[in-house]
This record gives C-alpha cells, structure tokens and sequence, in this order.
C-alpha cells in the first residue's frame, strides 16, 4: 500500500502548513501510524489539541474527517451500523402478495437497508479518511470490544452480510481524557501518544500563529506568565486553548505589553476554579 | 540489534512496565521505518509502541538513557578500550557532529580554563540559553569536578552531589537575577522578576539534567548498560512505599495523587449508577400503563439508592507515618463528595478535629499544611501513644460514632510501649457500621517491637497493608 508520507519531516511541515505546530513526538507518532497502519491513541490534559491533531491531519492530508463522538451508552447501532427497520418493514408490506419467502428475506438484509455509522463509514468509504474516535474513555469498558475488531482488522462483521473490510487502511485517531485506565486489549492495539502542555517556545509559537494581530513581545510575554502559572499548584492549569483566548483578549484590549495589574484583571480567562486566580493572583503579584 | 533490543526490553519489564508480545513486535517493525541515527525519533518510536500509560514514560526515559546513552572513548574514565556495539559507534558519529558543530571551538580550549572563567562562562551560557554551550559545560564540568574513578562502587547521586556543589547553582541564580536587573536599568516589576527567575530556574534545570545525562553516560561506560539499568531502576509512581519516599518521589506521588483522584471520582459514580435493578416498581407499572391503555407495556423498577457511608478517618501524623496519613486525607478529601459526610480528626499522643480545615478552603494541600502546622496534638512528649489518643476521642467524640459511620484508623500501632486501651476499638466496632485499620508497614513487620496492630485489628472489620497508592486505591475503592 502506497504510504501518506515519506518522512517524519515531511509530516512536520505539512502540519505547520496548516497552522498545527507539532513537535517530534506528535510528527514521529502520526508518521509511525501511517507506515505501520496502526491507530494512535492519544492522551493528555483537555485542551491540548488531541482533537485539532487529527483535524489537521485529515486537512492536511486531504481526507474526509468522520467522527464519532463517545459517550456513556454508546452501542452498536450508534458507532457501527443499524438495519433500516422501517424500511425493511415496508419492502414487506409491499411484497405481500407476490414472490416467495427466501427472495424477500435476501432482500432486506441488503445494503439497501443498512444504515452506516461512522465506524462502518469509516470503512466503507472510496475516498482517503480520517477517524477520529473522540474522547474514547467515556464509554464503558465493555462497549470498548466493539472498536477491537475495527482497529485491528480494519473489518466490520454483520452476522447477515459477513464480513465486510476496508477499501482503504484509514489514519486512525483516539483520544482519551484519561478519566478512566482504558483496557489493555484497546492499549495493545494502538500506537500511544502523550500530548502535554507544549513547552515555552513552542506555546509561544502557537500564540504567534493562531493569534491574528499579536506581537512578538506579547507573545513571549503571554507564553512565559503561563509556564509560571502551570508551575503552582493549581485545581485545573491552563491549557493551551485557554492561553489563546488569553491572548486574543490581550489583543483586544490593545495592549503591546502586559503590567502585573491587567494580568491579574484577565486571570479569569485563564483559570476557571476561584482559589486558583486567588492563588495565581497572589503568586504573581507579591513573588 | 536484535540483542540490544530485546536486553532493553527485559529491563523495561523488570522496570514493571507491562510490555507485551506484540508491542514487541510492533516495536521491532516501528523501528525500521524510523532512520536509527535519529535518536529523538527513535526514542519516540520505542516510547509510542512499548509505553502506554504516562505515568510509565519516565521509567521508560531512563532506561532508555542507559541502553541508548552515547557510548564512546571519550566518556570512558580511564584510557581503555572496549569493545563497542557497532550500533553505538554509529550513533555516537552521527551525534558528534550534531552536537560539536557550536560547541567545538571551545571544547578543546576548555581544557585550559580555571574554575573561576568556567564559572563565568557558564553564566553567560545560562543567560543567554544557549544549549549547545550548556552541554559543553556539562560534560566539562563533570569532568572537572565529579572526580569518578572507574569501578568505584558509588550511585550516580554521589558524583552529581560532587559536581553540583562545586558550582553553586543556587548562587548562579541569584548573580543572573542581579545582572538582568541591571540590564534593565533600574528595578523590576514584581511580575518581571517573577517571570525572569523561572526563566533562569528553568534554565539551571536544564543545565542539571545536563549534567545528570553526563555522568550516567560515564558510568554506563564505566559498568556496561545492565548493571546500570539495575541500580537506577525506579519503583512507577503506584509502588513507591509512602514510608519511604524521597522528596523527589513524594512530588511524583503527589502529581499521580491528582489523576487518580479523578479516575476514582469517575469509577465509584459509575458504580453508583449501574448494575441496580430492583423489583418490580408496581405503583409505577400503572402509571405508566395508562399511556397504553390500561395495559403494563413497559414494566419499571424500583433502584434502590444504598446510602453514601459517613466517613470518620482517625489518623496518626507522627514522624513515621505523616506521609501516609497525609495522602490518605487528600485522596479521601478529593472524593468526599462520594460521602456523605468525611470527619478527620489526628493524633501523636494528643488528638484533635480536624474537618474544620478541609470545609474552609478548597485546597486540599492548604488545609494539610494548617494540620501540620496548627493541629493540637501533641500531650506529653510528641511521641505516638495510640491508647491515650483514642481514650480522648472516645470521651469526646465517641457518641458521635453512629450505625451509618465508617471508622478508618490509620498508623502502624506502633504505641511506644504505652497502654493499648483496645476497649476503645472494640465500642466502635460495636456502634459503628465497619471499622477498618490502615496500616503503612509491610505485613511482615506487624506484631514486632511495640507495633500492637494485631490486638486492635481482633476488633476491626479488617486490617489493610496499604504501603503505596496502588493498595490505598484498592482500598477507598471497596469502601465506597
């Protein structure tokens, strides 16, 4: 099978090109992926841009993007496929005065009747896709088996129709919050990938490139007064979405420089929990 | 290759991480799409395909550091040669020129310098953050000052204690805040300094790992990559003993405290809410029948609703122990609100409540350092006497004790010889729903000297070896 990329290197600068800085590990994982065609698990605080990784992925590769969305009480015909009952129900009524039992019964159990979701889409699909299984630790870890067979195999199994495999091998995305340890058949499965709070030059180069209007300076400034607030010991740091919304109200408000007092004026966007901008406030103020 | 691979693979589950088969295999074919003189890549490759828990990455790094650490004649102590892995040579190259392109100048010129103009160097690396000169340094440095000696059997510790009190980090700080000052002019703002000496700290800490890298590298050249892996081999986060924990560690146990708490929060509402389906609901059923005309179309169930335990936790914060007692209160203090009701009281000889500091601040590591600071619990000597500190909670608060509440002691009934008082125990027991016994100490120190835990846990609905977080978890997990 053809491969996406030829080199880590190249999968940095095409995810540059779309406004997502990776660093080597992010670059080297989805090069590593592609060649081995194995799912990345990736894992790490909320808001670090687990999500935006495979958006940027699937932008930068040109793919289709089909996500599903993990919740408790997820099933089977949520993530993978349903029968259309209320159309097979009808094919019957039509059917009732003419043709024999075994016709009718090959007949709805067609692909005419089954409704894909987005695991069945993802391998069905003619075009190059991107799956991004999001925030997979929701669900419960029995309904987990269901994605075991899709990562693996790349294979759907529907007991009426038999097995039905992947066209195309798809880059594959999970991401976990971590609210819960995933199980060690799902692990195995995939490739893993940490994605922490970036460090201070690169979350400064985030700022510069996702932030219209922002100078050097501010920026600098911005990336370095959260490093310093990721060091104390916060209910909740600030992530690295916050710190954009951070920065784009400094540019808002017009400012080139930020003063002890304007930071502490604006520390709500931040930080979410009360204590913390208390604490925060405290530290940067007095220290 | 295949050797080196499969020796760091052994070390890696000797390390307790659980690498399987075919996270071998995948591991084996990641890295032949990854070019082998990319040390960086190559680590991640390794990392993505055999580490897949977070917690685990840093045992991972280490080991990884002494498999795949620069081997070379010129981090050898003394003269001689050995034999070198081919891989390592080819490694080693390809870094030299990585590495020595900036720094190379200086390097040979280095030899020459005094301490002193080392010192001022290094100052003028760290402030204007110059990697490649760090390293340099580093490597000079521990040459320098670390005095190694081949074969000498001491840790790692030893010589980077050697090379960093010789420098004077602490000083250096201090020296770069005042020349950035001046570079300014003047004073700065308080938010300026803030952020300068985090620049420079995190600079200084860079310089540190530098060193550390240094000297593992020697030693590994010194003592061959197994027997390196064997005596820096770390216990994860969940095993570290609470008895024993290092400062280091008891900071890595904290940061693991805070996912854990999370995860547990999510386990025990899950728990909460499912797997209870009671009898039939009848009062319900017809109700809901009457949608359908009479007819009970849709069966509903009574859930019951268990109520949330009422937690007391009784806890010993003498020297021994504190750490102990310290992150049970916070990991219990993080789920309270699976309780319906948490009440903390500590003891050494004297005892007080404590609760009151957990309701006023939503900082769990606040109200920690008010119990370690105002607590009142000190009678006679400050040494721990189990028996006079219950025989007072007993008096004071022992009516308290209901059928709904749950008695959690902790300690290592280690009672100095005093009296037992066990009757206490024994009217909790029969007034409290459970009451249970945490002890710190691995179970084959239990009933030696003056640990008396055996005669208070004849009255306990059951005693606990809780000696790290992966057994406290199992713990709090059962009792809520």
């Amino acid at each position: 099978m053809a491969h996406r990329f030829d080199s880590v290197q190249e999968v940095r600068e095409g995810l540059r090109s779309v406004n997502y800085l990776a660093d080597d590990g992010i670059a080297g994982v989805v090069f590593l992926a592609d060649r081995l065609g194995k799912p990345v698990l990736v894992e790490g605080p909320a808001g670090t841009g687990k999500t935006q990784l495979a958006k940027s992925v699937a932008e930068m590769t040109g793919a289709r993007l089909i996500r599903l969305q993990c919740y408790e009480g997820l099933d089977e015909s949520k993530a993978l496929y349903e029968w259309n009952y209320k159309k097979q129900l009808l094919r019957i009524q039509a059917d009732r005065n003419s043709g024999s039992w075994s016709e009718v019964n090959d007949d709805i159990f067609g692909d005419e009747f089954l409704l894909t979701r987005p695991l069945l889409e993802a391998i069905t699909a003619d075009e190059p896709v991107v799956l991004l299984i999001d925030e997979v630790d929701r669900v419960e870890v029995e309904t987990e088996a269901l994605l075991l067979e899709i990562l693996s195999e790349y294979q759907v199994s529907i007991p009426e129709l038999g097995t039905i495999t992947a066209k195309q091998v798809p880059l594959v995305f999970l991401t976990s919050n971590n609210t819960r340890e995933l199980s060690e058949a799902l692990k195995r499965r995939c490739l893993f990938l940490h994605v922490d709070y970036p460090q201070m030059e690169r979350e400064k180069e985030i700022v510069v490139t996702k932030v219209e209007g922002i100078t050097e300076m501010l920026a600098d400034q911005v990336a370095r007064i959260v490093r310093s607030i990721r060091q104390l010991d916060l209910k909740k740091s600030p992530s690295v979405s916050e710190t954009l919304d951070w920065a784009r109200t400094l540019v808002l408000l017009g400012l080139d420089t930020i003063e002890a007092e304007q930071a502490k004026e604006t520390l709500h966007i931040l930080l979410k929990y009360q204590s913390d901008i208390t604490k925060a406030a405290k530290e940067l103020a007095v220290d | 290759m295949l050797d080196l691979l499969s020796g760091f693979i052994t070390e890696l589950r000797n390390a307790g991480l659980p690498v399987s088969l075919t996270e071998n295999l995948d591991a084996m074919e990641a890295i032949q799409h990854i070019p082998l003189e990319d040390r960086e890549a190559f680590k991640y490759a390794l990392g993505a395909t055999l580490v897949k828990n977070n917690a685990h990455w840093r045992s991972f790094e280490t080991v990884f550091e002494v498999y795949f650490s620069l081997r070379g004649p010129e981090y050898k102590i003394d003269g001689t040669e050995s034999d070198l892995d081919d891989f390592f040579r080819e490694m080693q190259e390809q870094m030299d020129q990585m590495r020595q392109g900036p720094g190379e100048g200086s390097g040979g010129a280095m030899e020459q310098l005094t301490a002193e103009e080392l010192m001022s160097i290094l100052m003028s690396a760290l402030m204007n953050g110059d990697q490649a000169m760090m390293r340099a340094l580093a490597r000079q440095a521990v040459q320098r000052f670390a005095g190694m000696e081949p074969g000498r059997p001491v840790g790692g510790t030893y010589y980077l204690y050697r090379t960093l009190r010789n420098l004077d980090l602490d000083g250096m700080l201090e020296k770069l805040m005042e020349q950035s000052r001046q570079q300014v002019g003047g004073d700065l703002t308080s938010l300026e300094e803030r952020l300068e000496r985090d620049e420079y700290q995190d600079r200084i800490e860079k310089f540190k790992q530098e060193v550390e890298a240094e000297i593992r590298r020697r030693l590994v050249a010194d003592r061959g990559a197994e027997a390196m892996a064997k005596t820096l081999r770390k216990p994860l986060p969940e095993d570290v003993e609470f008895m024993h924990a290092s400062r280091d560690e008891m900071q890595n146990l904290k940061k693991a405290l805070q996912p854990l708490t999370r995860k547990l929060a999510a386990r025990l509402a899950r728990k909460r809410r499912h797997g209870r389906k009671g009898p039939l609901d009848f009062r319900n059923t017809v109700r809901h029948s009457l949608a359908y005309g009479g007819v009970p179309a849709e069966p509903k169930f009574k859930y019951p609703r268990p109520a949330k335990p009422e937690l007391v936790v009784v806890a010993d914060i003498s020297g021994s122990v504190a750490a102990f007692a310290r992150f049970t209160l916070m990991l219990v203090y993080a789920i309270s609100n699976q309780f319906s009701k948490v009440r903390a009281f500590v003891f050494i000889d004297g005892i007080d409540e404590v609760t009151d500091y957990f309701k006023k601040t939503e900082d769990i590591s606040e109200a920690i350092h008010r119990i370690n600071t105002e607590a009142d619990v000190v009678w006679v000597d400050g040494h721990s006497d189990y028996g006079h500190a219950f025989e007072v909670f007993w008096d004071r608060w022992g009516k308290e004790i209901g059928p709904k509440s749950t008695v959690i002691l902790l300690g290592d009934a280690r009672n100095n010889y005093h009296a037992s008082q066990s009757w206490v125990v024994r009217e909790m027991s029969h007034k409290a729903r459970h009451v249970y016994w945490l002890n710190p100490e691995p179970r084959s120190y239990w009933n030696t000297g003056d640990s008396i835990v055996g005669e208070y846990g004849t009255f306990t609905d059951g005693v606990f070896e809780c000696r790290n977080l992966r057994q406290l978890e199992a713990f709090v997990e059962m009792l809520a």
